[in-house]
């Protein structure tokens, strides 16, 4: 009997092992800032054999082997990219939603002082929603441009300024580039556009969307022909939420802000899924559901994307005929993500980071190539200016209508000054929150208690939530 | 002689259970007292920033010990008790029609095969597979809108009982093949003579079933209790994958170890040290309530029976 107990409380605490598995990654809490400790950024020597590189997708991939001059092959699977001179590319690819990538990207820098050199990261990206995070002085995790030998006065100037001013510190010291911008636009359907308004022009359907309220009005249009005019709630978040007026957590700050401009997406998403312009059963972004409503099948209209979304989202999931797209200026400009690439505190390939680097976000060739074989709205003021005036360039996917000439415009109204490393999160845990509001199963304050407790799970570090009056 | 009668070979069995109590030592214990002694620091990481550890005292207690704790450990156990009620009972119909004799099934080894298969298939695949299936526009919706049972698709992870149920049901398909296996055994484990001489005396199957083979698999059927208790309270990646992390519908599907791992994927050590360190004073007081009342229950049985024959005893003498 006695025994019997004993192996029981043995059996109980080994259980109760397992269930506290996390509680030993306790105690490497060594940081990247050692790393930093030598007044030069870049280890001086051989560069190393392996370049390894932190993202969320293939898309940067495909970027390099687009234009970097060195590239030979990739794998089959997509994991390791080899160059001519001998030395590979390790893709190290984790999901950015729910902020798995960032998790996994901080345990890398975290153990990057005393990871062996071929296991060091030397390149990562990092997203609009988050890239402050790494820029940050302090964090110190991603070099300055100029000590990798960029110079972003000469090198990067004809970037879009808001692009350098995101990927730059406090201080003005700029350590990340992208190689894209993403003004978005209103894509839609031709054949719905027809069959609704009568016809498929541009300039006509912008006329139907020009403004929230047009844009609910021709909604009810759409609806008596049984369409939906956007898929749903989520589609509008980021016109709504990339305009608001202050950080969700202003610097040093451990309280959250939210904007009246959320509090408006809320009250419209409400408003405009009750009035049958929403699909309801689209509950978010990146679902099933959601790149389902992209198919020939389905009964929306039109989405608002980004140009990566026209090429990377929509794209690989319509199954119709192509040209049965097109795009138009939506009721807001707004801009929706944007990647940027970091060099790696720590990285034995400076050499190779830089050369990554200025093939994929400062050379204007590549970057035309880029916007030509995939339809991306890069990081070149001229050349954006250049194919947007080309009377010649169309896209096949947009039934031969050149984007640009849309997004070209919308790029010199974005203003993104209100970051903050905590978006991410915000974004994403506001939404699934106030899901269930909009589909009815709680009522507004539980769904503001709701989020309260979710953002206070990820973010151990703030206190307190407050919302406008 | 004598002095090699008194070599003990004792020390070769302590060599070869060694390695086990060396791996728990290491992967298991010193984690286990980690946990323990974070659970009192302020302890986590915002970011690339590193906060702590810095000794708190008890207030990781009391912050994680809110209303919350018992919403969440409502939700594990309601997910956990409708899925295991039909995985017993279902779990002794079939164990006992399989091994019942007169019943005479072919392909017995057939069917225990297809019943376990559930169970090799990972939980989180499994849940992924349903999430695709059961989601508005996934298969079942579009079956049963093209048998036109529904007009429009049903949106069975968007209400609280839809979610509870797809959870039970998956736990239940998962383990039902398990237990089922586990009483065969416990059931073929009892002497053939019992039921022989139940049935020579007029015993009907029903009464049989209830009347010995119930009282004799009580062991095997606490061990399943406790086990599956023990998983149960630790119920996590059916939920998780199903409702993506977040438990929704307004968090009725959010169980104890969905929140310690949202509190780890911060890292938050200290919260969710806590938070462990009541997992494991609630499971253990589980197993010992559970492992009291099945054994108490031993006892009132034999104490029972003797009651019985004392009472004939009695009974006998009287008449006398």
């Amino acid at each position: 009997m006695k025994k019997r107990v004993v192996s029981l409380m043995l059996c109980l605490s080994m259980v109760a092992g397992l269930t506290a598995c996390g509680g030993d990654a306790a105690g490497n809490n060594s940081g990247a800032a050692d790393a930093s400790a030598d007044s030069s950024y870049v280890a001086a020597g051989e560069e190393g054999k392996v370049i390894n590189i932190y993202c969320w997708n293939d898309e940067f991939r495909t970027r390099v082997e687009a234009v970097y001059d060195k590239v030979d092959h990739t794998s089959d699977d997509g994991t390791i990219t080899y160059l001519t001179d001998g030395t590979e590319i390790h893709w190290t690819v984790n999901p950015n939603q729910d902020g798995v990538y960032q998790s996994k990207l901080d345990e890398g820098l975290l153990n990057q002082a005393t990871a062996a050199d071929d296991d060091k990261i030397d390149m990562f990206l990092s997203e609009t929603d988050y890239v402050v995070k790494y820029t940050d002085a302090a964090a110190d995790v991603a070099i300055p441009l100029t000590d990798l030998g960029i110079d972003p006065e000469t090198d990067l100037a004809d970037q879009y300024d808001f692009t350098k001013t995101v990927a730059s510190d406090a201080n003005g010291v700029q350590r990340g580039s992208t190689w894209q911008a993403c003004p978005c636009l209103f894509v839609y359907r031709r054949d719905i556009a027809q069959d609704a308004f009568g016809t498929d022009d541009p300039d006509e359907i912008h006329a139907k969307v020009a403004d929230w309220a047009t844009m609910k009005a021709s909604g009810e249009e759409l609806k008596a022909k049984g369409y939906y005019t956007l898929a749903g709630y989520a589609d509008t978040f980021r016109a709504y939420g990339n305009s608001i007026s202050a950080p969700w957590v202003e610097e040093g700050s451990t309280e959250i802000n939210v904007d009246p401009q959320i509090i408006n997406w809320i009250n419209d998403s409400k408003d405009w899924l009750d009035a049958g312009l929403l699909d309801k059963n689209i509950k978010g972004q990146w679902t099933d559901d959601w790149n389902k409503a992209m198919g020939s099948e389905s009964n929306v209209f039109g989405f608002l994307l980004p140009a990566w979304g026209i090429d990377f989202v929509l794209n690989p999931n319509w199954d119709g005929e192509a040209g049965a797209w097109a795009v138009t200026d939506g009721p807001q400009a707004f801009n929706w993500g944007g990647s940027f690439v970091h060099g790696c505190v720590g990285t034995d390939n400076a050499e190779h980071v830089k050369e990554i680097m200025l093939a994929v976000t400062a050379n204007k060739d590549n970057l035309m190539k880029i916007t030509k074989d995939y339809l991306d709205f890069t990081n070149t003021q001229s050349g954006m200016k250049e194919i947007a005036e080309d009377e010649s360039f169309g896209a096949e996917f947009l039934g031969g209508e050149n984007p640009f000439k849309y997004f070209q415009p919308a790029a010199a109204s974005i203003q993104m000054t209100t970051l903050s490393p905590y978006d991410q999160g915000c974004v994403e845990l506001i939404q699934s929150s106030f899901s269930d509001y909009f589909q009815g199963q709680v009522d507004f304050e539980t769904a503001k208690a709701n989020f309260e407790k979710a953002i206070m799970e990820r973010y151990p570090d703030i206190t307190a939530v407050n919302w406008p009056e | 002689m004598k002095k090699a009668k008194s070599i003990s070979r004792a020390k070769y069995g302590y060599l070869f259970i060694l390695p086990f109590f060396v791996t728990y030592f290491i992967f298991s214990l010193i984690p286990l007292l980690d946990t323990i002694r974070y659970s009192f620091y302020e302890y986590y990481r915002s970011g690339l920033r590193i906060v702590g550890p810095s000794f708190v005292g008890f207030d990781n207690y009391i912050n994680v010990m809110g209303k919350d704790f018992f919403t969440y450990m409502g939700n594990t156990f309601i997910l956990w008790i409708i899925g295991f009620v039909p995985q017993i009972v279902i779990a002794l119909l079939l164990a006992s029609w399989f091994v019942d004799v007169r019943l005479k099934i072919r392909c017995e080894q057939f069917f225990k095969v297809v019943i376990y298969l559930p169970n090799l298939i990972m939980a989180s695949a499994f849940a992924m597979l349903f999430f695709t299936l059961f989601s508005t526009s996934g298969p079942v919706n579009n079956i049963l809108t093209g048998l036109g049972l529904v007009k429009g698709p049903i949106d069975f992870m968007g209400t609280p009982v839809g979610t509870r149920l797809l959870i039970a049901l998956m736990n239940f398909l998962m383990w039902f093949g398990n237990t089922t296996i586990m009483l065969m055994a416990a059931i073929m484990g009892i002497s053939p003579d019992i039921f022989e001489a139940a049935s020579i005396d007029g015993c009907t199957p029903r009464q049989s079933f209830f009347h010995i083979t119930l009282p004799l698999i009580r062991p095997i059927l606490t061990y399943t209790l406790i086990t599956s208790l023990i998983g149960g309270l630790q119920m996590f990646d059916v939920p998780q994958i199903l409702t993506n992390g977040q438990g929704n519908p307004n968090r009725t599907s959010y169980t104890l170890i969905m929140w310690l791992n949202n509190l780890l994927r911060a890292p938050d050590y200290g919260r969710a040290g806590a938070l462990s360190v009541y997992l494991f004073i609630v499971s253990g007081i589980l197993c010992l309530v559970v492992y009291k009342m099945v054994n108490g229950q031993d006892n009132d049985a034999k104490a029972e029976k003797k009651a019985a024959k004392k009472r004939m005893k009695a009974a006998k003498g009287g008449k006398n």
